[in-house]
């Protein structure tokens, strides 16, 4: 893999002399083009100095996207599991889902490198997440043990994540300096969505039609 | 079967056939209008939002400045991920570098998630003329590829389709192409959007291969990075055993970090929402997870050109938004295929010629396409100021055009406009006549001059020539003290 092609040498030569050509008036060395940028900083969100207005400000905007939004108490987490998913429901498990989080999946299927089409016909799917947005009402998935495969989260129609209230910060600035990009990330706000038919807004098309996101408060409101 | 963008008549008459089109136009008033309202609501959310912009601007800018130290680097973090770099100088070379990959593994279709770089390429017709199939997976995407037609708007492409139209399309041509739109459809979006799921799941849960284009390329983690709504993104990312990324080479930015402004812009400026469903990132081969071969294709296709021009390198910076189609009032009204190209709207009227260089009839109008007005600079995230490219890209095209034996009716008029602007005696007179004209047309119940005669006539050929105002500038200025009195 690393021995090029004699034409991709020469396609990499040229487009990189056709850049050096290209920026001769360019100043390489002045400060707006060696130092990286720091943008401004992002939303505080009211009471985010209080983590349940950072909690209630999250819950509020992924509400906002149609997405079901529940809290609870961490030892009503496996109840609040349990009444998320529809009776009789299939449910793929990631490997390190926690116990308490298992018990309340009447039929956990775990994912053992399950093909698309097995997955196709599970019905749901319940993980949990690296962290919560609160400004955007994002979750973001890192595909860790307790969240699994890109594609788990992804066919089944029915998508339960588990949010603890402790990973939910303020903005966009703040998930990225604690994300690590060497994960494959997914950000989840709201359910699969469309606009392209007469701008008319339809929840579903090819992601989880239904987003269910369960938030672990120690101290509810 | 699909369509191209290739022989398009140039901007003027294109115009003036989309003006004709009511339903395109009604279409494009309603989206533009709900697009508009949207964003400024969630924009207006965002306390420092000319200094978020000012930022989005400056990391375009500082990755622009060190392009090939970025570009290395970016090689490097990806190689190191286990992706293979790929090179392509143009739209041949970089469709010859996907049709080889697809047929070095006996793969005769592919699923791609929307991407204007593929369009631009025309990497669809490519493939087709090699015998490899490739399904749009985008909702908007999958009407314009079974309609036969063109996308009209950058993030809506199917705005000139009403949805019984695409419920007929549906029910013509699904079955042709693979599974069979239900015979119940009605055309509620929302069964629409049912039908296109199944259509498309069995496509997705087969293919071996996706290709796809990317919103980001992070220079210094090697990280791709695609927005989208509906998950078709995802599904073409994630279960695919080949993934090949075709990255136009603007699309780096130098840090991780520096990503945090863009996710912040785009979809406030694009669809109006504080973020859009889903966002995908990854790097390389996640082992076990996702496609197990990943190849980014780095193109050039005319970019370094735009860099050269120290005026329009800017509009390298486009994050492809959207915003300044639907604030445009030209757009508005005569929607994107009159441009000629993927890139329509303002952003398109400065970038084709910019990646095409002037010369060709279709491409040197494009520039014209514009009232100056100025609302698509105020709307870019990215601070590309539009009208200053145009106004230089103007100034280029009626220099290519020095040597034609016909002076083009644009420089005729503006030496018109020197000459009477030159003395301000000649302009009072030149107004008085001007607006003498108008009383007298006003009478006669027009307030439009139709078109004009002589080398005029090119000029009115897409402009409605208002009637000249019934007092001149001039006078009102004196009678109402410079706006001082009513
Ligand atoms: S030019 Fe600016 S406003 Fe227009 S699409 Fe590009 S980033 Fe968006």
């Amino acid at each position: 893999m690393s021995a090029r092609t004699g034409a991709q040498t020469s396609a990499r030569a040229e487009i990189l002399g056709r850049i050096r050509t290209a920026l001769l008036d360019v100043d390489r060395d002045a400060e707006s083009a060696t130092a990286p940028i720091v943008a401004p900083p992002g939303a505080r969100p009211p009471g985010a100095d209080h983590p349940d207005g950072l909690v209630a400000h999250f819950a509020e905007r992924v509400a906002d996207y149609r997405a079901t939004v529940v809290r609870c108490p961490p030892d009503g987490l496996t109840a609040a599991i349990a009444a998320a998913l529809p009776a009789g429901a299939r449910v793929v498990v990631p490997p390190g889902l926690p116990d308490d989080h298992l018990a309340g999946i009447p039929t956990p299927v775990p994912d053992s490198g399950l093909a698309a089409s097995e997955l196709d016909a599970l019905d749901a799917v319940v993980t949990r997440c690296r962290l919560g947005i609160a400004e955007t009402g994002t979750i973001v998935l890192d595909h860790t043990p307790d969240q699994g495969r890109r594609a788990i989260a992804l066919v089944p129609d029915h998508h339960v994540c588990i949010v603890h209230a402790d990973q939910i910060v303020p903005d966009v600035p703040d998930a990225i300096a604690r994300l690590d990009p060497h994960r494959p990330l997914t950000w989840i706000s709201g359910p699969s969505a469309t606009s392209d038919i007469e701008l008319d807004r339809v929840e579903g098309v090819h992601g989880p039609r239904r987003l269910h996101v369960i938030v672990v408060d120690p101290d509810p409101a | 079967m699909s369509a191209t963008f290739v022989g398009m008549p140039a901007f003027p008459s294109a115009a003036r056939t989309a003006l004709g089109n009511t339903q395109l136009r009604h279409n494009l008033a309603h989206a533009t209008g709900v697009i508009r309202a949207k964003r400024a609501a969630v924009v207006g959310e965002v306390e420092n939002w000319e200094e978020l912009r000012l930022a989005g601007a400056a990391v375009k800018e500082r990755a622009l400045r060190s392009l090939d130290a970025h570009l290395v680097q970016l090689e490097e973090s990806l190689t190191a991920r286990g992706a293979v770099v790929h090179w392509a100088r143009d739209a041949a070379e970089a469709n010859r570098i996907v049709v080889d990959l697809a047929r070095a593994r006996e793969i005769d279709e592919v699923v791609k998630v929307k991407s204007m770089v593929t369009q631009e390429i025309g990497l669809n017709e490519a493939l087709e003329a090699s015998g490899i199939a490739a399904w749009e997976t985008d909702l908007a995407e999958l009407i314009v590829q079974l309609g036969g037609d063109l996308p009209s708007h950058i993030l809506v492409p199917a705005i000139h389709r009403n949805r019984a139209e695409i419920r007929e399309i549906f029910t013509r041509r699904m079955g042709e192409v693979g599974r069979p739109a239900p015979d119940d459809l009605t055309d509620e979006p929302a069964v629409l959007a049912g039908a296109a799921r199944e259509h498309l799941r069995e496509k997705f849960l087969r293919a071996r291969m996706a290709v796809s284009g990317a919103n980001f390329a992070v220079a210094d983690s090697g990280t791709l990075v695609v927005v989208e709504s509906e998950g078709n993104g995802r599904m073409c990312l994630t279960l695919p055993e080949v993934l090949v990324s075709i990255v136009g080479i603007e699309k780096v930015v130098p840090t991780w970090a520096e990503l945090d402004p863009l996710l912040r812009l785009l979809p406030r400026s694009s669809t109006g929402e504080r973020m859009n469903p889903y966002t995908s990132t990854w790097t390389g081969v996640v082992p076990d997870d996702g496609p197990q071969e990943v190849h980014v294709v780095l193109l050039d296709n005319g970019r370094t050109r735009a860099l050269g021009d120290p005026t329009g390198r800017q509009a390298l910076r486009c994050i492809r938004c959207s915003a300044c189609l639907n604030v445009c009032p030209v757009y508005e009204r005569t929607g994107g295929h009159a441009y000629g190209s993927v890139y329509p709207g303002p952003i398109g009227a400065i970038l084709n010629p910019l990646l095409r260089g002037t010369g060709d009839p279709q491409t040197d109008s494009l520039p014209y396409a514009s009232t100056l007005c100025g609302a698509c600079f105020e709307a870019c995230p990215v601070r590309i100021d539009i009208p200053e490219v145009l106004v230089h890209l103007r100034a280029e095209v009626v220099d290519a055009h020095r040597a034609d034996r016909l002076p083009k009716p644009e420089a005729l008029a503006f030496r018109g406009a020197a000459w009477a602007f030159g003395h301000a005696q000649r302009l009072d007179r030149t107004e008085w006549l001007s607006s003498l004209a108008g009383r007298l047309l006003r009478r006669r119940g027009r307030t439009s001059l139709g078109r004009l005669p002589g080398p005029g006539a090119a000029w009115t050929d897409a402009r409605d020539l208002p009637a000249p105002p019934t007092e001149t500038f001039r006078a009102w200025w004196r009678r109402t003290d410079g706006g001082e009195r009513p």
